[in-house]
């Protein structure tokens, strides 16, 4: 019996697809590699505590009763109401380089205004640019123009430490391209992260996920865990079925994949001569998970998330090193407006890092790697931060190696390809790509992502 | 069914697509995409959801009809006139 479509990855682009196509009586089966939901933002747990990966926060935070902004969409698409999220708002968040810092909150004037006091000259081209930013149409699937960033941040800033600390966080939370970001990506991300918001849903990645798959379940749609795709079946350039890891093969009208562009078109046989010509991604991270025996505010920490160069200039790029010491994220999961306080202190600590690198390590020399280097990038943050090793209780680090194992994207590369194919169209008639390579970003970007490819490509058909 | 069996059903879909909306104020003969905020997503949805629950198809052309409470009504009144209401 044939489905009507076949997604493959069951991370947050996959359900909500899922569920879209649930929705409207389609047929539909989403076929999971991992035994765990999630995909790049999942979970795990050791020593019986639960970790999120990827999330340090959503962005795109917009009260209750705001519906035409991404997290609005996304809700009304998925039939949800804006307290099935159960989102708990940042407290501070701030940018942090060595002359300067740059404190943001929920509340876009509060940045524009430290943006005013920290660069009284730069105010008005600022100013210019966020006008510039608030009406550029970066949803548009067709646009096929490909503007890079710095040349317009620079049309409208002179000062170079201004326009890397814009870029900082925007680049940490969802830059595919070393060095310079798409300009529309850079939209997405300004207005993800300074005009909307930050917050964390209460219960973490487990408990979004959780509540899409019984979404999707409820509606009648079929979850495979532990079922990864080995090929994907075409005849004259249509898919007729995919073929699973134990042999089963599924026939499907159409396919959905959240893999990342070049892992499909790899699963496909016969073989594409387009997967050639893909550009890969290369950037990923080192991530190390501190809990600590008090809330990091009583160790000095007081923000949500920290965006940091220790360096006067930042630069985002694969770092020639294992990782990059001088520049990262922390995030302090505890300085989020929980309705309880969480029963540990957590901080998470990211750096960019080398997959290549990673990737050759012979094992054992791996996991002392690991821990050289989570204590390298701690010295380097206490070299501008508390020393708070005295009060670590449980330390867990996981690398670009890690990402690879657990989401199958080439190189760990987290947020994928530099080149995104935005309307998700592949070389195969009925083949379509959603998630991390369709190209919007972070955890709203990608449930958006998979409501547009279902919608575009299934429904509206 | 009726004009008001009609009209609830267009409600039920309006609230069933916004949750979080009051609809109970909403005004016949003002634009929907006023007063709560429907993108083109959300008309998609209310095409979907006539589809799933009347099968009844609207094609792209006939979105404009579908603006107002008012429009909508008129629009799929001879289409559902001879159905029974939904049990």
């Amino acid at each position: 019996m044939a489905y009507d479509a076949v997604i493959i990855g069951s991370g947050l682009s996959g359900l909500a697809a899922g569920i879209r196509l649930a929705m409207f009586d389609k047929k539909v089966c989403i076929v999971e590699k991992h035994t765990v939901l999630g995909g790049l933002n999942s979970f795990y747990v050791r020593k019986n505590r639960t970790f999120d990966v990827g999330l340090h926060a959503m962005t795109n935070f917009t009260p209750k009763g705001v519906r035409n902004s991404p997290l609005g969409k996304l809700l009304k698409q998925l039939r949800f109401s804006h307290d099935d999220f159960r989102l708990c708002q940042q407290h501070m968040s701030e940018i942090r380089f060595p002359e300067h810092s740059l404190r943001f909150t929920n509340d876009f004037e509060f940045f524009r205004q430290e943006v005013a006091d920290q660069f009284p000259k730069e105010i008005d081209g600022f100013n210019k640019l966020v006008q510039k930013i608030l009406s550029f149409d970066e949803l548009n699937l067709n646009d096929e123009k490909i503007l890079t960033s710095r040349a317009i941040l620079e049309s409208f800033i002179k000062n170079s430490v201004l326009i890397d600390m814009l870029n900082c966080p925007l680049m940490y939370y969802g830059n595919a391209r070393e060095g310079d970001m798409d300009f529309y990506q850079f939209v997405i991300m300004f207005k993800s992260i300074f005009v909307e918001g930050f917050a964390k849903p209460l219960g973490g990645m487990h408990y979004i996920l959780q509540l899409l798959e019984e979404k999707f379940k409820q509606l009648g749609g079929e979850l495979r865990m532990g079922a990864g795709v080995t090929s994907i079946n075409a005849e004259r350039g249509t898919v007729k079925s995919v073929t699973l890891e134990n042999g089963e093969q599924l026939s499907v009208e159409t396919v959905i994949s959240s893999m990342g562009y070049v892992e499909t078109l790899n699963r496909c046989t016969p073989a594409l001569k387009e997967t050639d010509e893909c550009e890969t991604g290369q950037v990923s991270f080192m991530e190390s998970l501190c809990v600590v025996d008090r809330e990091p505010r009583e160790l000095g920490y007081d923000k949500s998330i920290v965006f940091f160069s220790t360096e006067p200039r930042f630069d985002y790029k694969v770092p020639d090193e294992m990782i990059n010491v001088t520049t990262g994220v922390l995030c302090c999961s505890n300085n989020f407006d929980y309705p309880e306080p969480m029963k540990e202190g957590l901080i998470r600590l990211t750096n960019l890092a080398n997959f290549a690198q990673w990737d050759t390590l012979p094992r054992k020399d791996y996991i002392a790697a690991k821990k050289h280097w989570r204590e390298r990038a701690l010295e380097s943050v206490f070299t501008f931060f508390p020393d708070f090793r005295d009060n670590v209780v449980f330390l867990d680090s996981f690398t670009p190696k890690t990402i690879k194992k657990y989401t199958g994207h080439l190189n760990g590369a987290v947020y994928g390809s530099p080149h995104k194919i935005k309307n998700g169209k592949t070389p195969v008639n009925n083949l379509f790509i959603c998630g991390t390579d369709q190209g919007f970003l972070g955890i709203i970007g990608a449930t958006l992502s998979g409501i547009s490819m279902a919608n575009l490509h299934v429904l509206r058909k | 069914m009726t004009i008001n069996e009609i009209r609830q059903i267009i409600l039920n879909i309006l609230e069933d697509i916004a949750p979080d909306e009051d609809i109970s104020s909403i005004d016949d003969n003002t634009k929907l995409r006023e007063q709560i905020d429907l993108d083109s997503m959300d008309f998609l949805d209310i095409v979907m959801e006539l589809r799933k629950r009347f099968n009844i198809e609207v094609p792209e052309k006939d979105y404009e009809h579908l603006a107002t409470l008012a429009g909508c009504i008129t629009y799929l009144q001879p289409l559902l006139k001879d159905r029974l209401a939904a049990s």
